[in-house]
């Protein structure tokens, strides 16, 4: 089965198509990277699959289930996951509780009221075996707020990761993240991706090329080559498209 | 919660249980009656805080919920039901429901949205209270006595009463401190920080929100109860607007989200109030510049200059 299939998606701000006839297939333990310059669009895609925006046409159909009018709680709760392109964490709870309350999603029923949440152990366990996998286990108790930008994206990784996904969309996971961070940051997309799918956003091509099995081109919302990143990097029209840009 | 925050509530729960020893002190029946209305108030305000203070939820209708909850004592006296148990039931399905339908109507709207469809639903459960002429309408109604426990007049006596109403307060308390740590309140502290961040996780935020919409609401009737049984007297005034906006004023004088914080406030409240109008039938007046200067200068209201922390 395809995890992820895409068909014929388009929206519309106004007079300016944002999504135009985008179709894809995401494949089984692949990662599927798109580029495009700024205002491509790629942000308010993510925002249709995940359920944040709503398209004007098309279906998005997640583990041969429609999901194009599901809320996004309802597709997270069936396992189709996405990080933001602007970190968005609570930054009053300390990184440790960011993730327990993201296992807790996935853990039976929340509508519990006497004991005390910040103690169960089983999420607990779960969100700090996530930091560590993250390089965040020292600052587990440090207010989410409190961490530095680059932290942040780890953190928004492992809280996307503690949903327990089966597909993840990730939006510019490197955005912003020093040049050891995004190092870190692409050996742990490498291992995840042997996990699970993940449609990957990224401006960083150095990331794309090391960690992409296929990319696609979006350029005012149109997908204007996709395939191998080798071919990709080929194509005419998008060294057009990217004109001046190093691909 | 660290230990440490433990103090202030500890404390002040202590000192309100010895308030009617300390009444003998001075006129008695007046210090029992203002603190009964202080704690009162605070149970309605301790309610609100669980909506604003953890929910984000600033709901401009709230005292519609002290309205159901006295007229539940009137309107079943007046038909020679006396009985506190029955009053209780009746007020707390009365707002039950009342709760889950505005509720489930006023959340689907945001921000100042909220703040006025709640307004309005307060203000159609004033007028209801106005038109019921049977019941006193605009007037209100004297209660011959007060609720009567297995037939007997318990409440009485002032100091019962005010136990009592001690009771439902420390009860409310320690039931809000429960829930805000539980699995049900970290995801209501959740939303309140940050819904979009809990959407992407999985939680749908409207029923979460409504749950404690109905839990403040009912916990709020609960509080309108025990005050037509400490005023013997109910009206429609118990539901207005001003009311609702007294009982926000409350809470942020106070100090949002550390639930204590609605007692220190329903105290410093009407005690300023009690004091100002000694000199000047314009007290309100002055109510005003004190909450703007508390907001501005004192993060945490109240509670935060007494250091107790959230
Ligand atoms: N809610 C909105 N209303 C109107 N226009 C919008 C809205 N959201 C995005 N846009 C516009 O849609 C276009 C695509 O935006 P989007 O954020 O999807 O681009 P992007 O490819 O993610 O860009 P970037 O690389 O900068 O993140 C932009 O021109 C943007 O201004
Ligand atoms: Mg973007």
């Amino acid at each position: 089965m395809i995890p992820l299939r895409i068909e014929h998606l388009c929206k519309s701000y106004g007079a300016l198509k944002v999504t135009d006839d985008v179709s894809l297939d995401i494949a089984e333990n692949e990662l599927h990277a798109i580029i495009g310059p700024n205002g491509a669009g790629k942000t308010t895609l993510i925002h249709q699959l995940s359920g944040l925006a709503q398209p004007d046409s098309g279906r998005v159909v997640f583990m041969g289930e429609e999901v194009t009018h599901l809320p996004m709680d309802a597709r997270a709760r069936l396992g189709l996951v996405r990080s933001f392109q602007i970190t968005s964490i609570l930054p009053r709870f300390s990184a440790l509780e960011n993730v327990a309350l993201a296992a807790q999603a996935r853990d039976g029923s929340s509508f519990r009221f006497f004991s005390n949440a910040s103690r169960e152990a089983d999420l607990n366990d779960i969100a700090m075996r996530l930091l560590t996998r993250f390089g965040l286990h020292e600052r587990a108790q440090v207010a989410a707020g409190s961490l530095s930008h680059g932290e942040k994206r780890q953190l928004e990784l492992a809280v996307a990761l503690a949903a327990q996904p089966k597909l993840l969309l990730l939006d510019e996971p490197l955005a912003g993240a020093s040049h050891e961070e995004a190092q870190r940051l692409i050996v742990t997309l490498q291992t995840l991706k042997r996990e699970l799918p993940i449609v990957l956003i990224e401006h960083d091509m150095d990331a794309v090329f090391a960690l992409a099995d296929r990319v696609s081109v979006l350029v005012y919302g149109r997908i204007i080559a996709s395939g191998l990143p080798q071919d990709v990097r080929a194509d005419p029209q998008v060294r057009a498209a990217y004109l001046g840009e190093e691909v | 919660m660290k230990r440490r925050s433990l103090i202030l509530p500890v404390m002040l729960f202590a000192l309100l249980a010895l308030v009617p020893l300390l009444a003998t002190l001075g006129p008695r029946s007046f210090i029992l009656a203002i603190t009964t209305r202080i704690v009162i108030l605070a149970l309605a305000a301790l309610s609100l805080d669980l909506l604003i203070g953890y929910g984000a939820m600033i709901s401009f209708g709230h005292a519609a919920f002290l309205g159901l909850g006295a007229y539940s004592v009137a309107i079943l006296s007046s038909h020679g039901i006396n009985n506190a148990f029955a009053h209780i039931g009746c007020a707390l399905a009365v707002s039950l429901v009342f709760a889950l339908i505005t509720g489930a109507i006023s959340l689907r709207t945001k921000g100042v949205y909220f703040i006025m469809i709640t307004l309005a639903f307060g203000q159609m459960l004033f007028f209801l209270g106005t038109s019921l002429a049977a019941y006193g309408g605009d007037d209100g109604l004297t209660l011959a006595q007060r609720s009567l426990v297995f037939g007997a007049p318990v409440l009485k006596n002032d100091v019962t009463l005010y136990y009592v109403c001690f009771a439902a307060l420390l009860g409310a308390y320690l039931l809000c401190r429960a829930i805000v740590a539980s699995r049900f309140g970290r995801v209501l502290r959740g939303i309140r920080d940050n819904p979009v961040r809990m959407q992407a996780i999985g939680f749908a935020p409207f029923r979460y929100q409504l749950t404690a919409y109905v839990l403040a609401g009912m916990i709020a009737a609960v509080a309108g109860v025990l005050l037509a049984n400490q005023a013997e007297f109910v009206s429609p005034a118990y539901a207005t607007w001003q009311r609702s906006g007294e009982l926000i004023f409350v809470v942020v004088l106070g100090g949002l989200g550390s639930l204590h914080g609605a007692i220190i406030g329903a105290a410093a409240f009407s005690l300023l109030a009690e004091l100002l109008s000694h000199y000047t039938e314009h007290w309100a007046m002055i109510f005003g510049p004190i909450l703007i200067l508390v907001v501005l200068f004192v993060r945490g209201g109240l509670t935060g200059l007494l250091g107790g922390g959230r």
